[in-house]
């Protein structure tokens, strides 16, 4: 067969799409963002509309949206693409040995890749009467134009079916003025996604807004009435009751009628490989009639995972596959807030954290299995399901969460948003995200103008989320009601960055295991698909290069961010800052003399003292500083680097008469002992003289608290965005003692964390018990791990007397005139 | 009318990085890519002004230093889906030598 490719010149490919709906479009869009001109490119619907957000059918149901709201390609966009369309057409046949479809209507496309996307079909319960007038079914625009005509005429509307589709529909039709109930053959509603106790609480606020409920029935025949049309429903137990309008909501089966047909292997659905390839290598297949290693997913996320590697495949750059997508739900009726993922009932080998206020309608269940949460239900209160569900994706250990984990991401430790935990509450104009000055109208306005369906694709156009993060779940809650996107994402391998598919621990084992010492080597070893990498990975391979060969692989500075290159801080109007090393916060006459007499030399506009107990001076011209640093003649602060930042100590046993040891003298010897170590990320010590902690040393990376008999060392605490309070790891008596096992702690740190990971998500990640067996119970590996510190920092010199007195990379500093 | 001038050596650009011409009040940064391109563009990002001569060049794009926009460097223009580009302005290369139109920079500047 020739599979061959004509690139450039000649006829274009021929690619056939069959089905309009959200993921076939959404592959093309991604195809013809990678590949504008490999195709000719038509596609056949058998709905008379152009591709619209089928999961908001339910607000245009209920009256919140119109169809001209959630159409996300216009016929336009077709035509602007040069796309061929034909609408309300169905495709019936696929020739595969003359390789062409052909439409009920005559309609003949031939192609050289066929896309099948053919999504799915409403299941429709076999039941006498199930064919009768006013029986329907809850899936396009034509049954919502259906329900909006009889909602006008008739009065007793039935759903069947008590999950997430059923019970949407049955409040759009309560809303639309119809006496409605639901028909449900489980014990409780969304039995799927819900536990009973979270079910009745829905069924209860359900039912204050007027809905009934018919649970454990089983509909045995539509009546029909003297119009001809459907006049009720009845059950397998006797009972009847009246209804005019029958919404059969049961679920949904792919659509794999024309694949099977044609040929091709069907499972519960359209089986493809990982790189949405059916079994026949021309024809590909996404969406709900795809069925992926055994499942056949109805949830957008995960589509949109499948057609950008679909996409990526059609476009012939063979990278990328989809492996699988964990998925969460939510539903989307209006004042109902509920969330569920994973295994949330529990059994054999898990246990449960409950919260439960019937009264406030608010419940909440954890379901965790070996230390890990594996499930979840909420109802009420889900602005943390984002943060929960990503714990469940990643495995995360939870167990030193364990006791704050019901309460949220804000009671372990992150700031942020205010205590708001309900996005349907905000104003547009109220901010969301505080780091980028991001407003809910802002989000909402994206998400309708821009057609976004993940929290990626939010973060992308409006940055809200994408910094510290913590107001993730107040963005997908905006995203869930605006287009009805959810949390499912494809599982997290971690990967350095988009230039590769290895993790950084497979980086660094790599670096060690072959002794690569460039970047270049590495990227070639380990296969980079970029040429040179990303402003996100060169600067991790820089430190894991240096880290792990000290001396040996030299350091690369066109791979440092620029402040780690220019020995400063760059500031908004691109001028810089220079914070000169204070040991232990201690500073003399003199000193501040330079400092005051630098100031008035450059004309530095700004001169602050800083939480780290020295002083900044802010606004430094880039050219000034090799003159600033000689002038001031001490050594480099490492406020702009992933470097060893302050010690900052109390005056201790030397002046305060509550002292009990001389904390200003171990800070100054801790800080002389570990300058100029580059880390993972920023590290910072405080050292106080007693148990007032004047110091703050909770919040630190290493803090050491004096006691009387001896010093107690802390380690992983954190301020900033994640506040964290610092977890006791032993007690020693000697100051010898304490740089040892602190030096040791860090070197761990330095070797096993991941670039931009700070003390505490590494000891989060490890575990405190971890550390605790490397530092403390083997003495041997903590004294090599001190050893290798203090090889690593034999070979770094102070990069300001560097640069200031012997012109190192002096191109740096310099502009050319012209 | 073209105003072609001698401006630096090739090497004394460092390779994936840039260095800042100055003209006047214009600043300009003058990148190399690992394969010996040289691109100009005007020092400013079109976010918020950011200095691009200070971000890490990969690939044919710089990284802004303030907020990791990345800029193709051949249209000066932001990778999307972020919008807005950065005046470029015509270099050449002869030999090992970086020349600069400076009657393309005048007309900004003035």
């Amino acid at each position: 067969m020739d599979m061959s490719t004509p690139m450039g010149h000649g006829p274009k490919m021929k690619l056939v799409m069959v089905g309009n709906g959200m993921a076939g479009v959404r592959t093309l869009e991604e195809l013809l963002k990678l590949a504008p001109d490999l195709y000719d490119i038509t596609v056949f619907g058998a709905e008379p509309h152009p591709n619209y957000n089928r999961i908001l059918l339910s607000p245009v149901l209920a009256g919140e949206q119109t169809v001209d709201d959630i159409i996300l390609n216009p016929t336009d966009w077709y035509a602007d693409n040069a796309i061929h369309l034909h609408m309300g057409r169905k495709v019936v046949k696929i020739d595969r040995s003359a390789r062409f479809v052909e439409a009920e209507d005559g309609t003949r496309a031939e192609y050289d890749r066929l896309l099948l996307a053919t999504g799915s079909n409403p299941f429709m319960l076999p039941v006498p009467g199930a064919d009768l007038e006013g029986v329907i079914s809850f899936r396009d625009i034509a049954d919502v134009d259906a329900m909006i005509r009889a909602s006008s005429q008739y009065r007793h509307a039935v759903v069947i079916g008590g999950g997430l589709l059923g019970l949407e529909a049955a409040n759009g039709l309560m809303k639309r003025g119809m006496d409605v109930t639901v028909v449900h053959i489980g014990p409780w509603l969304m039995e799927r996604q819900l536990d009973e106790p979270a079910a009745r609480l829905l069924q209860k606020s359900l039912e204050e807004k007027g809905m009934k409920f018919l649970l454990q029935k089983q509909t045995a025949e539509l009546v029909k009435g003297d119009s001809g049309r459907v006049s009720a429903i009845r059950f397998k137990d006797g009972d009847s009751a009246p209804a005019d309008l029958v919404v059969m909501a049961v679920g949904i089966r792919p659509n794999t009628e024309l694949a099977e047909s044609a040929g091709l292997h069907c499972n519960r659905g359209i089986v493809v490989n990982d790189t949405m390839q059916t079994f026949d290598p021309r024809i590909y297949s996404i969406g709900e009639c795809a069925a992926h290693r055994g499942v056949a997913y109805g949830l957008v996320a995960p589509l949109f995972e499948q057609a950008k590697v679909c996409a990526n495949h059609l476009a012939h750059y063979g990278i990328g596959r989809y492996q699988g997508s964990v998925t969460s739900t939510k539903l989307k009726v209006t004042g109902i807030d509920l969330f569920s993922a994973g295994d949330f009932i529990g059994g054999e080998g898990t246990e449960s954290i409950l919260y439960s206020d019937p009264i406030g309608g608010v419940y909440k269940k954890l379901v965790i299995k070996d230390n890990k949460l594996v499930g979840g239900v909420m109802y009420g209160d889900t602005v943390d399901g984002a943060w929960y569900f990503s714990l469940l994706r990643d495995g995360k250990n939870v167990s030193e969460l364990r006791d704050h984990l019901m309460f949220g991401q804000d009671h372990c430790g992150n700031l942020g948003h205010q205590g708001i935990n309900k996005a349907a509450t905000m104003t547009d104009d109220m901010e969301v995200c505080g780091c980028n000055g991001v407003c809910k109208g802002d989000i909402v306005k994206a998400i309708r103008e821009k057609g976004l369906f993940t929290l990626e694709d939010v973060r992308k156009h409006t940055k809200a989320s994408s910094s510290c993060g913590s107001c993730t779940g107040l963005v997908e809650q905006i995203l869930a009601v605006t287009a009805g996107g959810d949390y499912s994402a494809a599982p997290k391998t971690k990967s350095v960055c988009g230039c590769t598919d290895h993790t950084h621990e497979a980086v660094r084992e790599a670096i060690r295991e072959n002794k690569l010492l460039t970047i270049p080597q590495v990227m070639t070893f380990m296969e980079w698909r970029t040429p040179n990498g990303c402003a996100s990975c060169r600067p991790a391979l820089n430190y894991y290069l240096i880290s792990t060969w000290p001396g040996e692989a030299e350091d690369d500075p066109q791979s440092r961010f620029i402040n780690e290159r220019a020995h400063a801080n760059i500031q908004r109007d691109g001028s810089y800052s220079v914070i000169p090393r204070m040991w232990g916060g201690q500073t003399t006459p003199a000193e501040l003399r330079r400092i005051a007499d630098v100031a008035e030399k450059y004309a530095i506009p700004s001169v602050k003292v800083t939480g780290g107990q020295r002083i900044d001076l802010l606004g430094v011209k880039k050219e000034d500083l090799p003159k600033v640093w000689a002038d001031l003649d001490m050594p480099s602060g490492h406020a702009y680097g992933k470097a060893l930042r302050t010690v900052k100590t109390c005056v201790g046993s030397e002046w305060c008469r509550f002292g009990t040891q001389d904390s200003t003298q171990m800070g100054i010897d801790l800080e002389k002992m570990f300058f100029k170590m580059w880390a993972p990320h920023k590290v910072k010590l405080a050292v106080s003289g007693c148990p007032r902690n004047c110091a703050e040393v909770a919040i630190k990376d290493v803090g050491i608290i004096g006691v009387d008999s001896g010093w107690e060392i802390y380690v992983a605490g954190n301020g900033g965005i994640k506040t964290e309070v610092a977890q006791f790891l032993v007690k020693v008596k000697t100051a010898d003692e304490v740089i040892e096992y602190s030096g040791a702690f860090l070197q761990l740190y330095r070797e096993e964390a991941r670039y931009l990971d700070r003390t505490v998500h590494y000891v989060e990640r490890v575990g405190l018990d971890y550390v605790k067996k490397k530092i403390l119970d083997d003495a041997d590996n903590r004294r090599a791990l001190y050893e290798r510190l203090l090889f690593a920092l034999s070979v770094e010199r102070d990069p300001w007397v560097e640069r200031a007195r012997e012109g190192k990379l002096k191109h740096e500093f310099e502009t050319v005139a012209a | 009318m073209n105003n072609w001038t001698d401006i630096l050596d090739v090497n004394d650009i460092p390779k994936l990085g840039a260095r800042v011409v100055r003209h006047g009040n214009l600043d300009i940064a003058v990148f190399r890519t690992a394969d010996d391109e040289i691109f100009a563009l005007e020092d400013r990002c079109p976010h918020k002004g950011g200095p691009l001569s200070q971000g890490i060049v990969h690939g044919r794009k710089v990284a802004c230093p303030m907020h990791n926009w990345n800029i193709e460097l051949d249209s000066g223009c932001a990778v999307a889906p972020d919008q807005g580009c950065a005046r470029e302005f015509p270099i050449k290369v002869e030999g090992s030598r970086v020349w600069l139109d400076l009657s393309a920079v005048e007309r900004v500047a003035a």
